[in-house]
């Protein structure tokens, strides 16, 4: 295992030591100690490693991550796992907003609490959320899925595509265009190994289904405001 | 655009190092904001005296018999603490009106930074580090404090551009965002008689809760009310000489990240900020709801929508 | 003048200026349809422009350099600041973005194939990035948009630069819209969303509000791609003295500046028209942003938006631009709009110079389109061999004048060496007027 000081030793090698990893890599456990709310921490991954950051992150904390897993053992900062391709990505505590936004795969844990706009954006991503979710959270979601096992903020889900929403606890307001959707055995089978996948312990029969009308897929003037 | 620290301490035996505190926490946000940084610091309050924190190009022509000149005038005691480009005017709080006449008489160039009993206002152009240094900000003791490091965005970089601004007795405002009406809104209250010096978007909005404040409202209101007369973005802390507020406009996408613990309640645009705070590690951590108004006071614990002042 | 029934002379009809017949047909439009008008390309009212502008040759005072033997160097380097591996460019005239999406795979490999014999880079634009052109282009800038379509790090790292898209010439402050038509299978798969649908493009970016997180954003980018890229910020022409400031404070190698003439592939024509300024309001307010900073020429200055001759390109960096871009200039090198397809352009209501329904996808020319009959009919190699001519004839044209001013680099081309001809021009340019030393505003003046 090798133990990286940030305050010591700087973002910069950090990331170039990290990049420097490849698929046959010996090196698979990294321990980053004294993150220190830094940005930019482990973006750019691409080889199957794991990352355990031990403190808070700032901006972007495993950005575009692809391969690895990164786990934080504190909370995030804004656009966490932004854009990742592949790989998985835990946070214990809670996310700022933006987690996981325009994400085309891989997994996000989100253990605590997200704030707005989780999952904007969002292109293949799958996103569980332990806790709650904030406003705006799923905005042009494109595809893949948000699973929320807390309380939903308002505007969820605006200008849908075609990503699935599941939530359990309370929505505060549905976006343009997200209506709620009816929970077909598929849905139930989906949400289930979403929430291994993501430790949960809820059951996915207790959760709602939300998903885009498609009203706005094609302009429509009745649709504007 | 720009970094946003507070901090205001439940346990005063942290107040000897509030300065020291807020310093660290300031020049964490110099990314954010190179171009200018200030602090507002709440300390002691001495029975029936106010203060008036002002601010001269020329400090040396400016400041040098001004102690003398304001006691011919002034009735009470008066004394002046000079720091770089600032000084602190004390006097009785019955005087405070007769001390800005004389002030615009006889030194127009000096301006008022603060007033207030408690408050003291200290912003300069330049690298946060280099402004806590000048004014010696690390030795500072209070209650609690506000900072902030400013990038400009549309207005001029100039010390009266810097923020806090002064928005009434002991109170003060920080913003991090872009208002979008700000040239209207600064029309409006000009013609109501609201003095406005600087092309400043913030400003705009200190003399707006000031406005709002002189025709009845409380701060609580005023900031509410902001919410619908506010056009743009931004993220808000206001200071109080009890404590502290903040209000995010309904988009809320400027950062904000809040820390309690015992010992105290934070406030930083970044959580890097908060990093270095005693016990941060198993403290409290959360973002601020849009649209929505929080206080904390030494009269109460965290509340939203709590009518202060 | 025709007479009444009664013999009396009557008054002609007269139109109306302000309710002119295209107004009143846009009018009948609106009302008939409910939508407002979506259309490509970027502003067709007149606006100072370049063509305002005349150059000051040498004669007793200066003197020229010979037109053919006498060099005069074009070469430019972007990205010098921070970035490991710079650009450098043979030609100080550039590819603008434009999506996979908006134009047929052929098209951007023309584009790819014509930039680099020219010796100059190309630009991808909304919709990620394409083997056609990153396969044909030597130099190829990855643009970084709000929407993040085919956005990935492999992408990102096989770009020479990556360029973060806030804004364009034809639409600051809004994002685009690409109807239904046009969304392929392969453009709906790159854009992971359904086919057939509108797509319409955010205006913010989903993870960042403002320079001081951009700065943060920047730092994350750099970071993926091991400080070796430039880092490009394109914003459209409509407070370029504060975005630039703004753009260098937030750590940019490169800002890309576009002018309200810059094209697009759909938006509505409101945006279009109506929100913007002119590239030449813009770009001595930005130089003077980059002088304020002392960065004039460290963080280099690309503009466009309506950028057509040499004698624009001369223009430009007369004016203090390092570089410029062409794009609507480069389609129609390509065969966009040409006459050849006339009657195909009446078919479709239009004529050919004036046809500007991108969105539609029925480009008789086979370029802004997704359609594989019409797309056929364009061949990448011979796209290629006409932009590489058109490129050589803007460098040797802006090389002839700046010759004649006496210049041996084309960067050294500078104000000084214009005047305007216009009141509008003088004023926006800060560039004297003919035969006066005095422009309206000139510091010093009352007027």
């Amino acid at each position: 295992m090798q133990t990286f000081d940030l305050e010591a030793q700087g973002l910069r090698e950090l990331n170039s030591s990290l990049h420097a990893q490849a698929s046959d890599t010996n090196q698979t456990h990294w321990e980053i100690v004294n993150p220190k709310g830094s940005h930019a921490i482990a973006v750019g991954l691409d080889a199957p490693i794991e990352v355990n950051v031990r403190g808070s992150t700032g901006y972007y904390c495993a950005g575009m991550n692809k391969q690895a897993t990164v786990h934080v053992h504190g909370s995030v900062g804004p656009g966490t796992a932004e854009n990742m391709m592949s790989g998985m990505v835990v946070v214990e505590g809670d996310a700022s907003q933006y987690a996981g936004a325009t994400g085309h795969g891989g997994t996000l844990v989100i253990k605590g609490n997200a704030s707005s706009r989780c999952g904007i954006s969002m292109k293949g991503i799958d996103i569980i959320v332990h806790g709650n979710i904030g406003h705006m959270s799923a905005f042009m979601a494109q595809s893949g899925n948000l699973v929320v096992c807390g309380d939903a903020g308002e505007a969820l889900g605006d200008s849908l595509y075609e990503a699935r929403l599941f939530v359990r606890g309370s929505v505060k307001s549905l976006g343009a265009d997200c209506i709620e959707k009816e929970m077909r055995p598929e849905h139930i089978a989906i949400l289930e190994e979403l929430l291994e996948r993501g430790g949960c312990d809820a059951k996915a029969s207790e959760f709602k289904r939300y998903g885009s009308a498609r009203k706005l897929y094609n302009f429509n003037i009745d649709n504007a405001y | 655009m720009c970094g946003i620290v507070g901090l205001f301490l439940k346990d005063a035996a942290l107040e000897p190092q509030l300065g020291d505190m807020l310093t660290d926490m300031l020049i964490t946000m110099t990314d954010r904001g190179p171009d200018s940084a200030g602090i507002a610091i709440y300390s002691e309050e001495i029975e029936g005296c106010a203060k008036l924190t002002v601010q001269s190009n020329a400090p040396d022509e400016d400041f040098a018999e001004l102690e003398k000149d304001l006691r011919k005038r002034v009735e009470g005691k008066v004394s002046l603490a000079v720091t770089d480009t600032h000084a602190v005017i004390s006097l009785q709080a019955g005087q405070v009106s007769v001390a800005r006449e004389v002030l615009a008489d006889i030194r127009p160039n000096v301006r008022i930074m603060s007033h207030g009993t408690t408050l003291e206002i200290y912003k300069e152009v330049g690298l946060p580090k280099d402004v806590a240094s000048r004014f010696d900000i690390r030795q500072m003791s209070g209650t609690h404090g506000i900072g902030h490091t400013r990038m400009a965005t549309e207005s001029a970089v100039t010390t009266m551009g810097a923020h806090p601004f002064n928005t009434g007795v002991d109170q003060c405002l920080v913003h991090n965002g872009s208002l979008s009406n700000h040239n209207s809104l600064r029309r409006k209250l000009r013609r109501l008689g609201v003095h406005i010096e600087t092309e400043n978007d913030t400003e705009v909005g200190a003399a707006y809760l000031t406005w709002k404040m002189q025709t009845g409202s409380t701060l609580g209101e005023a900031l509410t009310s902001s919410l619908d007369d506010l056009d743009g973005f931004f993220t808000f802390v206001v200071g109080t000489k009890d404590g502290f507020g903040v209000v995010r406009d309904p988009i809320a996408c400027k950062p904000a990240v809040m820390a309690e613990t015992d010992q105290y309640v934070a406030f930083g645009s970044e959580y890097r900020a908060l990093v270095n705070l005693p016990g941060i590690e198993t403290a409290k951590v959360w973002e601020p709801e849009p649209a929505t108004v929080y206080f904390w006071s030494h009269n109460a614990a965290p509340t939203a929508q709590e009518k202060a002042a | 003048m025709k007479d009444d029934h009664n013999g009396a002379p009557r008054t002609v009809p007269i139109q109306s200026a302000t309710f002119s017949n295209p107004v009143n047909a846009e009018i009948r439009r609106a009302a008939a349809t409910g939508i407002y008008d979506i259309r490509g390309g970027g502003a067709k009212r007149k606006v100072p422009h370049f063509d305002d502008l005349l150059f000051l040759g040498a004669s007793i005072s200066r003197y020229p350099l010979e037109g053919y033997r006498e060099k005069c160097e074009t070469s430019v380097t972007l990205g010098s600041r921070f970035a490991k591996n710079p650009i450098q460019l043979d030609i100080p005239v550039t590819i603008a973005g434009m999506s996979f999406g908006a134009l047929s795979g052929p098209a951007k490999e023309a584009l790819g194939r014509g930039a680099t014999m020219a010796g100059t880079s190309t630009t991808t634009g909304d919709g990620g990035m394409t083997e056609e052109e990153r396969g044909h282009s030597n130099k190829l800038v990855y643009q970084y948009l709000p929407s993040r379509y085919g956005m990935n790090p492999d992408d990102l790292r096989r770009a020479d630069a990556i360029e973060i898209v806030v804004g364009q010439g034809a639409k600051p402050g809004g994002g685009g819209m690409l109807l239904g038509q046009k969304i392929s299978d392969r453009v709906a798969e790159m854009r992971n969303l359904p086919k057939g649908i509108d797509q319409r493009s955010a205006c913010r970016h989903p993870d960042w509000t403002g320079p001081d997180d951009l700065e943060i954003k920047i730092l994350e980018l750099r970071e993926i791609t091991n400080w070796e890229k430039p880092i490009y910020i394109k914003v459209g022409g409509a407070r370029p003295y504060f975005d630039t400031t703004l753009a260098v404070k937030a750590g940019a190698d490169v800002v890309v500046l576009d002018g309200m003439q810059g094209g697009t592939a759909a938006t509505q024509d409101v945006f279009i028209e109506h929100v913007g300024q002119p590239i030449l309001a813009c770009i001595r307010e930005a130089v003077r942003a980059l002088q304020d900073l002392d960065m004039h020429r460290e963080v280099q200055l690309v503009v466009s938006g309506g950028i057509r001759t040499g004698a624009d390109v001369a223009k430009a960096m007369a004016l203090g631009a390092d570089a410029v871009a062409i794009g609507t200039a480069a389609l129609i090198a390509l065969g966009d709009n040409d006459p050849k397809w006339e009657a195909e352009y009446n078919a479709l209501g239009t004529t050919a110079g004036a046809y500007d329904d991108w969105q539609e996808g029925r480009d008789p020319a086979g370029i802004t389109t997704q359609d594989p009959e019409l797309m056929a009919r364009f061949d990448p190699v011979e796209g290629g061999r006409r932009l590489n001519n058109y490129l050589k004839v803007l460098t040797l044209e802006a090389q002839t004048i700046a010759r004649a001013c006496g210049k041996n680099h084309l960067h050294n081309l500078e104000p000084e060496d214009l005047c305007a001809l216009t009141l509008e021009a003088a004023a926006m340019a800060k560039i004297p007027l003919a035969g006066t030393d005095w422009y309206p505003g000139k510091p010093g003046t009352s007027y």
